[in-house]
């Protein structure tokens, strides 16, 4: 990979996550579909999936609307969701270089996905892989999206296709690959919990938000 | 501006900053032990508490329905390592044969 031009390592970092591109334009599909029927609407849903890059955060902000949560709880539901950017953004600024205004764009790319691929080990980045990786992402995600607005009619009705059971599976592979010690799993369960609790006794949307809180046990000390 | 919209823009900015903040402000500067601990535990618990919510509660009630079978037979899926596309569809094939029986 090393004797690659700057280009080449752009095209390699497109390269290695083309197969994943495809997955996340079927995704895009997917969000396209439900976005409309949370009643986002369709220029709405395209702009969403081109500004904010990032489908955990508006898979939950259209599920929170769709199962009758306000728009409030949905706004914060999807921002806590991307805070993982502020750490994840940290760990690749040393790689993204130029002005600030190309450092502001090329951070955008960063999703889950690039990032991984734009790792070179050791905690180091490869900007160029990086955006490479992301910009081949993001083209899915939003003709995946576009596909999904444009063509949610002829899918029919998404409980009937259980579209609406595959959120949950959704998060439950995203979740495996998130807990990585015992304190991920902790968290997990203390949050699972408080939000099962609390479903009966406030609007839908605020149970999510109001779990969060459990992350704080990364308060204590990491001897645990 | 309807409520789309102010989602669209609220989320979309807000995202924009969390992203570019790094890159942009901090430079090579780290967030402390206990704040990264902190935000490295918020992925794990909002996916867990989307996942149940998400799973089993319909509005203000607590249901097992389709929707409970599709996550086990996803989670099912996952045990097996399979790729998260086949997990998704057999979580949704698994609902909408639930659905039609």
């Amino acid at each position: 990979m090393s004797e690659l031009g700057p280009t080449g390592r752009l095209r390699d970092g497109a390269r290695t996550v083309a197969p994943l591109a495809v997955a996340v334009g079927i995704f895009g599909v997917t969000f396209g579909v439900l976005a409309r029927d949370a009643g986002l609407g369709r220029v709405a849903s395209i702009v969403f999936s081109a500004t904010t890059f990032a489908g955990s955060a508006q898979f939950a902000a259209a599920g929170v609307l769709s199962a009758g949560g306000t728009l409030a709880a949905a706004i914060v539901a999807a921002l806590l969701l991307n805070t993982r950017y502020l750490p994840i953004g940290l760990s690749v600024a040393p790689a993204l270089t130029g002005s600030r205004l190309r450092r502001l764009v090329k951070a955008q790319l960063v999703v889950d996905e690039s990032w991984a691929v734009g790792h070179v080990g050791g905690g180091r980045y490869d900007g160029r892989l990086l955006v490479g990786a992301g910009l081949t992402l993001w083209s899915g995600w939003v003709v995946g999206t576009t596909v999904g607005v444009l063509g949610g009619e002829a899918l029919g009705d998404p409980e009937r296709l259980g579209l609406d059971a595959a959120f949950p599976a959704l998060f439950l592979a995203l979740l495996v690959g998130q807990v990585e010690n015992r304190r991920g799993l902790v968290a997990a369960v203390a949050g699972a919990l408080i939000a099962l609790v609390l479903v009966p006794l406030v609007p839908p949307g605020v149970p999510i938000i109001v779990a969060s809180v459990a992350c704080l046990i990364g308060l204590r000390r990491a001897a645990t | 501006m309807n409520d789309a919209w102010t989602l669209v823009l609220v989320v979309g900015v807000g995202t924009i900053a969390l992203k570019g903040a790094g890159p942009l402000l901090l430079g090579r500067r780290q967030l402390g032990p206990r704040s990264a601990s902190v935000v490295a535990l918020l992925a794990p618990t909002l996916l867990a508490a989307l996942l149940v919510t998400q799973a089993f509660a319909d509005e203000r009630r607590l249901v097992l329905d389709a929707r409970a079978a599709g996550l086990g037979a996803g989670g099912l899926a996952i045990v097996a390592k399979a790729p998260t596309l086949v997990v998704i569809a057999v979580a949704a094939l698994t609902a909408a044969l639930v659905r039609a029986v």
